[in-house]
């Protein structure tokens, strides 16, 4: 077995996630909240006013890091899902069940902020143009997901069925991100691109990027906290569980 | 690789493949069904059938805003070729202005457009305030004539 599947098994072994998420978890939070509060400042505060849309375009600090991550965390939780389809691998199966309650809240919230950033400036809070409604087919998968793995009794089962729905519903990732390009839409165009000179002045961007900095750690350690919970859920009974709760135990008693 | 394991792997790739083969085709279909929007030309040029409800869109040409008896107001929107007379009785949205692409929903009443709401489409520009006028006074002395010399550049 060479270096790397090594690596792969042994962090794919409960007692092994279950230590290194125990020890990650506090620094990641700790890092996204400071991250986030220097980026919000910086984007609410220090960033100028735009020439067109003067205060009211600050929402995007929040708006755009939250909707690049309800697809990255789809495109993770998909990443996951496939592995547990094909390998069924059980630490994949909960990273992709866990992934899908925060991509799902971080849908939520780039729909809420549209819609609150949209009254004012569009003149309207909802539209059915492709953007929006991809978007909030978006949030529906996840909620499939969700829905789906609650339903099953078997948490292996359940975890399997729903990766499959998951996995199915990438066909949708590509759909949000292009719908712009590919429709007449109201919502406008990308901003920041990796290929070619972003639109928007660097004065702005900087705050922009570390938010989205912060949201993805953030992601991350909140990933990791629930798949923890669920590790010790899904293992219980087994011996490296007991040794813990009995560690534990002494800690407090 | 074990033969369940690659069993498994071709048969996820193969429901894949179908599904963005599925969606692909559904995407091509609403292509040409799916309009958001008609631009004035488009409509001179009988695009849209008789009495129908849609979406027109294009940018509110240079100094047409008339402004009637309270919320009463009629605009011209131009796509560049074709010009199309809007009149409206509502609130505008706060980008509404000179030159702002908008979008709105109603129908033809004889050769104007009754509209029911007027939304605003803002670009995917931001920039600075100061930068901006900066720009257009850049670009007025050299007499460039760009998109960038109006207020939305």
């Amino acid at each position: 077995m060479n270096t790397l599947s090594l690596w792969f098994h042994k962090f794919g072994s409960p007692p092994t996630f279950y230590r290194l998420s125990r020890l990650l978890c506090p620094w990641l939070f700790a890092a996204a909240c400071l991250i986030g509060a220097v980026g919000l400042y910086a984007g609410l505060v220090l960033a100028p006013a735009d020439y067109q849309q003067s205060d009211a375009y600050r929402i995007i600090f929040i708006h755009v890091p939250c909707a690049w991550m309800s697809l990255f965390a789809y495109i993770f939780m998909a990443a996951n899902a496939f592995i547990a389809v094909v390998w069924r691998i059980k630490i994949s199966e909960i990273l992709a069940m866990t992934s899908a309650p925060v991509g799902a809240m971080f849908t939520a919230v780039t729909l809420l902020t549209g819609a609150i950033w949209g009254k004012p400036m569009w003149g309207t809070w909802w539209t059915w143009d492709a953007r929006l409604t991809s978007e909030l087919v978006l949030l529906f998968l996840y909620l499939g997901v969700i829905g789906l793995y609650s339903a099953i009794e078997d948490r292996r089962q359940a975890a399997r069925a729903a990766s499959f729905l998951g996995l199915i519903g990438i066909v949708n990732v590509p759909i949000v991100h292009f719908s712009v390009n590919w429709w007449n839409t109201l919502h406008q165009g990308s901003t920041v691109r990796l290929l070619g000179p972003s639109r928007i002045d660097a004065s702005m961007l900087w705050p922009l990027l570390l938010m989205a900095l912060a949201t993805h750690i953030w992601f991350f350690a909140s990933v990791l906290a629930r798949s923890r919970t669920s590790v010790l859920e899904q293992e219980s009974g087994k011996e490296w569980v007991r040794e813990i709760v009995q560690a534990q135990g002494v800690r407090h008693g | 690789m074990t033969p369940t394991r690659k069993r498994r792997l071709i048969m996820i790739g193969a429901i894949l493949i179908a599904a963005a083969a599925a969606t692909t085709l559904i995407v091509l279909a609403l292509q040409q069904n799916m309009t958001y929007l008609f631009t004035p030309s488009e409509i001179l040029a009988g695009k849209v059938p008789d009495g129908a409800r849609f979406r027109i869109g294009g940018m509110v040409k240079q100094g047409s805003v008339e402004r009637g008896q309270s919320l009463t107001v009629a605009f011209v929107v131009t796509d560049g070729d074709g010009d199309m007379r809007v009149e409206y009785n509502g609130i505008l949205p706060d980008l509404f202005r000179d030159n702002q692409s908008v979008i709105a929903t109603g129908s033809m009443q004889g050769n104007h457009f009754l509209a029911t709401e007027v939304l605003a489409k803002h670009d995917e520009n931001y920039v600075p305030r100061d930068v901006a006028e900066a720009m257009s006074k850049a670009h007025r002395k050299h007499d460039v004539p760009v998109e960038a010399d109006k207020p939305t550049p």
